[in-house]
């Protein structure tokens, strides 16, 4: 077991968004989380990372126990260290390059030399297919190429696991297949990742696990291929339905 | 204009020109500095909300920014001497000067570190850096690059505001041309020579922004 959180609540102005999840990860999984808007599926990711705090909550993170709302500060950046978060609008840093988007965590946060971080750095775009950018600024690249930058970012640091919250959203629609692309690749290589995603296609053939939320509550959780086949709640099967009538594909 | 005129700001040209550079240039850089200082602690604090201070920081910019420069110059100069507290002409000067201009450069700063999208600081967060590594390498530089035009605008706005400090006996570019006019009667012209030497330095001043600003644009996009 890599990651637990159990029993996470969060409310935001009294009004709860989160309502008793609990959830967990192995070495290797790739999750995708799926709901409608607003059931809390960027919520929780952020809570996960401790960038927004649950009210209550315990998180396993290898082999140790916190509890979420009284974390200190020294383990929540020792997780954050061994964790990478991808947005939904990519927040690379505006005033840095794409190759000191990808070292400035390194060198920076993490200490690393400058020619070592600039070696994992170069890697980490390698495998996005972002090298030949490195002198851009986040500005002058597309959407999709900014998100790629943003995955680099995190790989470089060699983490764990990864978020992603609905990387591909922002996205016009011809730019979203280069980045599932790299993430479709991510996966095969055996990283461990938690996707927030509006893309079944991507969850039913990269995912090996669904967690299916709505109303601020975990739904249904099961396996990839069942979770599509046989669905066991009612709401589960129209979310289902109501996707694929969405992506014209019912 | 007659001979005389012209021989006298002749005469009067290489005296402006020497306390332009050096009085009133110092007297702004020291000025500015210092201004530029109190605005960036003062907005980081704010910034930050570190409690008890930042209250301190409203009232520092309420109370500047609702009282006349020249006021405060008189009150430094001419009033606390009875409190004992005995400064020099030019010190004052260069003290009330940032201290005024820090206030309203204090909210620029303020205003542009606030228009620094959130997700900036959560990026820096998530790739392990800590508050101050991402103000230092992410937060600051880009609230300089908005406050840029602003500040530029502090910084030309004081190159002439030091002629205030005539007033307290600081003997700088305007001043002098007052003592000059003493002697030889001529305020049309000599006081437009003051005015063409404040223009000719100001309109450089400007060019100069224009410049940097192509260059802070380097980084690409509307931002
Ligand atoms: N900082 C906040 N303050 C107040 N309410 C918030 C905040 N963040 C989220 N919410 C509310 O919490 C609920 C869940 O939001 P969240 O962004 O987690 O949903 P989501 O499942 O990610 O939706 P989407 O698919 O649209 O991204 C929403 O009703 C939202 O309005
Ligand atoms: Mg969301």
């Amino acid at each position: 077991m890599m990651l637990q959180v159990n029993h996470v609540h969060k409310s935001f102005d009294g009004s709860p968004v989160l309502r008793d999840i609990s959830l967990e990860v192995s070495k290797g999984d790739v999750i995708a989380i799926l709901g409608p808007s607003g059931s809390g599926k960027t919520t929780l990711l952020r809570c996960i990372n401790f960038l927004e705090r649950p009210d209550s909550g315990t998180m396993v993170f290898e082999g140790k126990t916190y509890d979420m709302p009284t974390i200190s500060r020294a383990d929540v950046n020792a997780i954050r260290r061994k964790t990478a978060f991808v947005f939904q609008n990519y927040n690379l840093f505006l005033n840095k390059t794409v190759l000191q988007n990808v070292t400035l965590g390194l060198i920076s946060g993490r200490r690393m030399n400058r020619v070592d971080a600039e070696k994992a750095a170069r890697a980490a775009l390698e495998r996005v297919g972002m090298a030949n950018r490195t002198d851009a600024f986040p500005l002058q690249l597309s959407g999709g190429q900014q998100q790629r930058v943003a995955i680099a970012r995190g790989l470089a640091a060699n983490p764990d696991i990864i978020y992603f919250d609905e990387p591909t959203s922002a996205l016009d629609p011809e730019l979203i297949g280069e980045v599932l692309t790299v993430m479709r690749r991510l996966a095969e290589d055996g990283m461990t990742m938690l996707v927030v995603t509006h893309e079944m296609e991507f969850a039913r053939n990269v995912s090996n696990h669904v967690v299916f939320m709505d109303g601020s509550r975990v739904i249904e959780a099961g396996p990839t291929r069942e979770f599509f086949a046989h669905p066991r709640e009612e709401r589960t099967r129209s979310f289902i339905r109501s996707i694929l009538e969405r992506d014209g594909k019912a | 204009m007659n001979d005389r005129v012209i021989q006298i700001l002749r005469d009067a040209f290489p005296q402006l020109i020497e306390k332009f550079f050096t009085v009133t240039v110092p007297l702004t850089v020291l000025s500015f500095t210092l201004a530029l200082l109190i605005a960036v602690v003062t907005a980081m604090i704010q910034y930050a909300n570190v409690k008890v201070l930042r209250q301190l920081c409203r009232v520092y910019i309420w109370i500047i920014r609702c009282t006349p420069l020249l006021v405060q110059l008189y009150l430094v100069f001419y009033g606390l001497p009875s409190l004992g507290i005995l400064l020099d002409a030019f010190p004052t000067a260069v003290l009330v000067f940032g201290i005024n201009e820090g206030a309203y450069m204090a909210e620029t700063m303020r205003g542009s570190l606030e228009a620094v999208p959130s997700g900036q600081m959560e990026a820096g967060y998530c790739v392990g850096m800590n508050y101050l590594q991402i103000m230092w390498h992410v937060i600051l530089p880009q609230a300089f690059r908005t406050a840029f035009p602003s500040l530029s605008n502090s910084l030309i706005s004081m190159v002439k505001g030091t002629s205030l400090a005539s007033v307290i006996t600081v003997t700088e570019m305007f001043r002098q041309a007052i003592v000059i006019n003493g002697r030889v009667y001529e305020s049309l012209a000599l006081y437009s020579e003051v005015a063409l030497i404040y223009l000719a330095f100001c309109s450089a001043l400007t060019l100069l922004q224009r410049w940097s600003e192509k260059k802070l644009n380097a980084y690409g996009g509307a931002r």
